[in-house]
């Protein structure tokens, strides 16, 4: 596929900066070569603070790069990038729309008839077994139910690419192994080229095609690229007894352990500081 | 405490306080009055009053009259507020030029502009609607201002990756967080509007509640003040009632902080 497709997502050596409040100028990140190919799974893990986040903001063009280019299927891409769908880490539904009205916007703001709009909507809500939820707003549902509302809520658009930041982090652990399977069920169903944040080593191996390595910041680079050949369909819970899956966390947790370290004494510094 | 228990005391309060004011107000304590019925009158001339207005219908006109002004005065004020504080919530270079001023308007006491307002105006409705609307005006105005600026950037940035337009953006994400803000502080800014129409009758006009309260007043006729002022309180009870049922109607997405049984 990936020889006949061009590719979703070609960051060639980008490099994020920001000025800070007293004038200097803080560099998140460095250099940062990635690419994802059309339905592609990528996982990012890195330390916390590492500016995996910053690249995502990158590739959705909420940020601009100082240097170095961003290509979406091998075009510059200049403002919002119109063909990624984007699952963030904090909630990000609309507090005063219903489940159904949140999965429908997407659809509504480009001119589908609301009838049509909430006809579909109700099928994303089914398909990620909200059905019975339609009409609650999100301060009725869980944490969980929240997550797959947002999940409804970018999927109905049809992104070509999907962008996610940490998108179980705030769940708890058997709510994350479930949102996990969801989630590989229904992007095994149209393969969309995925960009998966996240600073969970084990939950990157389960989900993904190829884990990407940061380092710690500032100025974090790429500094590790693994090809994920467990077989598909893959059970999350259950990838994880495998003997393969171990053989690949000792090795990449090798590199990642370093910089989880300096990571978290530059945190600590920083606090002191 | 059962909700009978709750009642029973609340009602408690009202009739010991009711018979401890006609009391001392009619029976002579060691040989003096406590309460003189000249500043004090008592509850039962008071209750008279009341029934008096309303079974020869004095009262009607005079509460349509304050209702009329709270009305327009809420209306006029929110629909300024709204605007403004939309335009300098979208607009921080000409929030930053306005703000001294804005500050300084809304630091004046709003009384003291009933006399220019009458001077303006006339006695009529509309100078007790322009107080009124100098008071909700800044409510509603700084509640649409932070409605609109504390929109969090996630869900911001949600609408724009769903592919909004700034257009979009507004009718989706910044008016509903607004007016959940406005809606937050509808309580004050009603009861606002009450204030402007009522203080304004009371310094010169020639209708409504203020107006019946200054005129009882003017002759010493204390039961007069004192119904005008319960007329007046049930009255802004009753409005206080009807937003509450609104905001409950507008406001279901947001959690209720009291769970229902």
């Amino acid at each position: 596929m990936a020889m006949t497709e061009p590719t979703a997502v070609a960051l060639d050596s980008a490099t994020v900066a920001f000025r800070l409040a007293d004038g200097r100028v803080y560099t998140a990140v460095e250099q940062a070569n990635l690419s994802v190919d059309h339905g592609e799974f990528v996982a990012i893990v890195g330390p916390t603070g590492c500016g995996k986040s910053t690249l995502l903001n990158v590739t959705a063009g909420l940020l601009k790069p100082a240097a170095g280019t961003a290509r979406i299927f091998d075009k510059p891409l200049s403002g919002l990038n119109r063909d990624a769908g984007y699952l963030f880490q904090a909630d990000a539904l609309f507090p005063w729309k219903t489940a159904i009205d949140n999965v429908a916007i997407g659809l509504e703001i480009t001119g589908t008839p609301r009838a049509e709009a909430l006809a579909r909507a109700q099928k994303w809500l089914t398909s990620v077994g909200l059905g019975a939820f339609a009409n609650r707003y999100p301060h009725m549902l869980s944490g969980g139910q929240r997550k797959r509302v947002a999940l409804a809520q970018v999927l109905i658009r049809d992104p070509k690419i999907l962008l996610m930041d940490e998108p179980f982090g705030p769940l708890d652990a058997q709510t994350r192994q479930i949102m996990g399977n969801l989630l590989l069920e229904l992007w095994s169903a149209d393969r969309k080229a995925v960009l998966f944040v996240t600073h969970d080593l084990e939950e990157a191996i389960a989900l993904a095609d190829r884990v990407v390595i940061m380092s710690a910041g500032p100025s974090a680079r790429i500094i590790g690229d693994w090809r994920i050949t467990l077989p598909r369909p893959r059970d999350i819970a259950e990838v994880r007894m495998e003997k393969d899956f171990h053989a690949l966390h000792r090795e990449i947790w090798g590199v990642l352990k370093d910089e989880v370290m300096k990571g978290y004494v530059q945190s600590t510094q920083a606090g002191a500081a | 405490m059962s909700r009978v228990t709750l009642l029973s005391l609340q009602v408690l309060v009202a009739v010991v306080t009711l018979a401890l004011w006609q009391l001392f107000s009619t029976v002579p304590v060691f040989g003096k009055v406590l309460l003189p019925p000249f500043f004090f009158s008592n509850p039962i001339d008071v209750f008279s009053q009341i029934v008096k207005w309303f079974s020869t219908g004095v009262i009607w006109k005079h509460l349509a009259i304050t209702l009329w002004e709270s009305i327009l005065a809420f209306v006029i004020g929110s629909a300024g507020g709204i605007l403004v504080g939309f335009w300098f919530a979208r607009q921080p270079r000409v929030a930053a030029v306005f703000d001294p001023y804005v500050k300084m308007v809304n630091a004046l006491p709003r009384v003291v502009l009933a006399p220019i307002f009458a001077l303006w105006f006339g006695l009529g409705v509309w100078s007790k609607v322009a107080l009124g609307v100098t008071l909700v005006f800044f409510i509603v105005f700084f509640n649409v201002y932070q409605g609109v600026k504390e929109v969090p950037t996630t869900v911001l940035d949600n609408g724009r990756m769903l592919g909004m337009n700034e257009r979009q953006l507004m009718r989706h994400v910044y008016w509903p967080s607004a007016l959940s803000w406005m809606f937050s502080s509808l309580h004050t800014s009603v009861g606002f509007a009450v204030v402007g129409a009522v203080v304004g009758e009371y310094l010169g006009s020639a209708a409504g509640l203020g107006y019946l309260i200054q005129q009882a007043e003017g002759v010493f006729d204390v039961a007069g003040v004192f119904a005008g002022m319960f007329v007046l309180s049930a009255f802004v009870i009753l409005i206080d009632m009807g937003v509450t049922m609104v905001e409950n109607r507008l406001l279901v997405w947001r959690p209720t902080p009291v769970t229902r049984d």
